[in-house]
């Protein structure tokens, strides 16, 4: 990417953002009708479904640029991907919690061992296993070890996604539902819905931004102390 | 509202963490670049004043 193409992804992303999240919020709260069988706590879908596809797109990108950075070497691949990693964890502790708040009053229970709950689950605990991994062995071979394990733990987002499928489980497919169909019937439904997913990718695009140019800066620190030490 | 509590709950969770991660992101990255000013500065002056 060009400097002026950054130059501009820097200055439109965040009120874009903004923007998008605020109108998403709009339709979550006054323009979608609340829900006849679940009662106003649906409303946490708009918002627990995105981040869900969140934490996907993050493993999805530690996976890619681990791979680049396995194959080319360069540690500017090396730095989305560990920003990924952390994106991964954040979004995926979201939804370990707006997942059981939801389920708590429709459920009656906070948490049960459901295959998808149980895999989403293993997939926190994979990429925080991979931030500790990246912090207690900063070199280049616990970026290595870490890219590994960036791309091996990906393999659990097929898992997580076919969940519902596979066994059987009580959690609700939303977006494609058992029979084929989609799982919001009304169009309002799905308008907040593809708003709130836009909203949530711009932020995700945001956050990796902020994180990729805090690991660079850190970098050039470490480089600049060394200097200084040796100079 | 029956559940609004949960709802609240949900929103507020989210909300809260959001900002917690980008207010810690942005000071980070402040704190960061004030840090890379200094060293630049540091090495500047010893390449100027090599002997000090």
């Amino acid at each position: 990417m060009t400097s002026r193409a950054i130059a501009w992804t820097d200055s439109l992303l965040p009120p874009l953002t903004f923007f998008t999240m605020a109108s998403a919020l709009y339709l979550v709260f006054v323009y979608v009708p609340t829900d006849e069988a679940q009662g106003i706590v649906q409303r946490i879908f708009y918002f627990h479904v995105p981040i869900a596809m969140m934490t996907y797109c993050s493993v999805a990108t530690v996976a890619l640029f681990s791979i680049l950075y396995l194959w080319r070497g360069d540690r500017v691949y090396d730095r989305v991907a560990h920003a990924g990693g952390e994106l991964a964890v954040f979004f995926c502790s979201l939804v370990l919690i707006t997942g059981p708040i939801w389920a708590r009053p429709i459920w009656g229970t906070w948490w049960t061992w459901d295959a998808r709950l149980t895999a989403t689950l293993i997939l926190w605990l994979i990429y925080a296993a991979y931030l500790m991994l990246r912090s207690v062995s900063p070199g280049v071979e616990g970026a290595r070890y870490a890219a590994v394990l960036g791309i091996v733990g990906a393999f659990d987002v097929p898992i997580i996604n076919r969940a519902v499928y596979w066994w059987r489980t009580i959690h609700p497919a939303v977006l494609v539902n058992r029979e084929g169909g989609t799982g919001l019937t009304d169009p309002r439904m799905q308008l907040a819905l593809a708003v709130s997913f836009v909203g949530f990718f711009l932020l995700f695009l945001l956050l990796l931004r902020l994180r990729t140019d805090s690991l660079r800066l850190t970098d050039s620190v470490e480089d600049l102390r060394q200097q200084a030490l040796t100079a | 509202m029956k559940n609004l509590d949960f709802l609240f709950a949900a929103y507020t969770a989210i909300w809260v963490l959001l900002f917690f991660y980008i207010s810690t992101l942005s000071r980070r990255n402040r704190s960061l670049e004030k840090e890379l000013e200094e060293l630049r500065e540091i090495l500047e002056q010893r390449r100027q004043r090599p002997n000090t």
